[in-house]
């Protein structure tokens, strides 16, 4: 999944690392290198602390594999800029205006946050926050307070992340007065003239984006990536589940895995399935009953009965007593 | 004549990449940025037009510049300012403020004498300006 990198020798000098999580020196001001320099990518690399981001994504979020992939290849393309740039090869700013689609719970929001620490790290944006708005946050409720109250976002905005999640809900086929129109034309009009302020983010559902998209072709063809966020596999939810255990300090008795694993299945053929907000759901419903459990139980409990869930936890779930 | 008040004004007039500088300043220290205009400059008309609210929760310089642009395209031959204020004192305090815009053609005061009772004269600054109807008084 890595870039391909060559490991050129290192002849000019790279740039020093910054303190961590502030971006690179700028090195617009720095006249540019003679053609006959050479750039060592390692270490540019290293000093942009980008892999850190792309490693704890790797590390963190389970699946996804085309979305780390596009990740790392917008990764690698704003690193490749920034080493054309010292050698003053003029390049546009590259359009990063995205669009993720998925089923809920398939990890948009927090592959969002992701994303803005990386393109500050590479010095894409200046500072790297998350503004996460919906509808609400945007559209006005009556004439004239749409303009002010999404130019007003837009500022907070800059110089990260605008996440605007479900972001079909701005567009309402049905109402042709409807607000949101508005909020869109601005979007539009700053998405184009400020590209280099802020990175807007579409989320939302599949088949509802492609209609939102349908009837606004203005906003897909100022979106350059377009990435799906495909469904989790059963194996995936359940090493998606072991990492959230981690994290809260439980662990699975070994006679649990296979509950555990017949619970996500079953609870993946029922409706309103939303892929790790379900398993994070499931799982504070075991601890509840672990606790209960454990007080009902009574007596004295040492560390192991404290951290271990057991299958009883899971197999008083509805999901198995439906069936 | 050139009128200079608030922070800087011995200096020349910022060009943008200064102002986003010193608007980054503000910001990093947790003011709120304000754009106002007027185009009655005497110094001691004190409250300017407001244009739109103080922008709070601001992180970047990109969205106060964003305003200081709408406002000179709105009020291309008024004067704007940029105001900083600091909340932590808990009263509105003006950390910093400074002229970003002045029409071409600044018409200057002229020092009016009238005589009073008893011989006195007293003194009045009349900004030229101030002859003209609101809204035309620098048109050009």
């Amino acid at each position: 999944m890595r870039p391909p990198q060559t490991a050129l020798p290192q002849t000019a000098t790279s740039q020093t690392g910054s303190p961590a999580g502030g971006p690179p020196p700028e090195v617009a001001g720095e006249p540019p290198l003679p053609a006959s320099a050479r750039i060592d990518l390692d270490s540019e690399r290293k000093a942009s602390q980008a892999d850190e981001v792309l490693d704890a994504l790797d590390r963190d979020l389970v699946g996804l594999t085309p979305v780390k992939t596009r990740i790392r290849e917008v990764a690698a393309l704003l690193l490749i800029d920034r080493v054309r740039a010292r050698f003053g090869i003029a390049t546009a700013r590259p359009n990063l205006h995205m669009c993720f689609t998925g089923s809920p719970g398939t990890g948009k929001t927090t592959v969002a946050v992701r994303l803005a620490e990386l393109l500050h790290r590479l010095g894409y944006v200046r500072k790297g926050h998350l503004v996460s708005v919906t509808r609400d946050d945007l559209v006005g409720q009556y004439v004239g307070h749409t303009a002010p109250k999404t130019k007003e976002v837009l500022k907070r905005a800059m110089g990260g992340v605008l996440f605007i999640d479900e972001a079909y809900y701005l567009y309402r086929a049905e109402n042709e007065r409807d607000y949101g129109q508005e909020a869109i034309e601005i979007l539009l009009q700053v998405m184009e003239n400020q590209r280099d302020d802020l990175v807007v983010v579409l989320a939302g559902y599949q088949d509802r984006m492609d209609s939102f998209f349908t009837s606004n072709p203005g906003m897909s063809s100022r979106i350059a990536h377009h990435i799906d966020f495909p469904d989790y596999t059963g194996p995936e939810l359940g090493s998606i589940g072991r990492l959230m255990l981690a994290r809260e300090g439980y662990e699975l008795a070994p006679e649990t895995e296979q509950v555990f694993a017949d619970y996500l299945d079953r609870r993946r053929e029922q409706p309103r399935f939303a892929n790790a907000r379900s398993v994070r759901n499931a799982l504070e419903r075991a601890r509840l009953r672990h606790a209960d459990r454990l007080l009902a139980h009574g007596g004295e409990v040492g560390r192991d009965e404290l951290v271990l869930l057991r299958p009883e936890d899971f197999l008083s779930s509805r999901v198995f007593i439906d069936t | 004549m050139r009128i200079t008040q608030g922070t800087f004004s011995y200096l020349p007039d910022f060009t943008d990449e200064e102002i986003s500088l010193q608007v980054a300043y503000a910001l990093d220290h947790g003011w709120p940025c304000s754009v106002e205009f007027t185009d009655d400059p005497h110094p001691r008309n004190s409250y300017w037009e407001m244009w739109g609210l103080p922008m709070f929760d601001l992180k970047d310089p990109a969205g106060v510049l964003l305003e200081i642009n709408e406002c000179r395209r709105a009020y291309p031959d008024h004067y704007v300012r940029l105001t900083a204020y600091d909340a932590s004192y808990g009263r509105q305090t003006t950390a910093l403020s400074f002229i970003v815009q002045r029409p071409g053609n600044e018409k200057g005061f002229r020092l009016d004498r009238e005589e009073t009772s008893d011989r006195r004269v007293r003194y009045r600054m009349h900004p030229y300006a101030l002859d003209r109807p609101e809204g035309e008084r620098y048109a050009t």
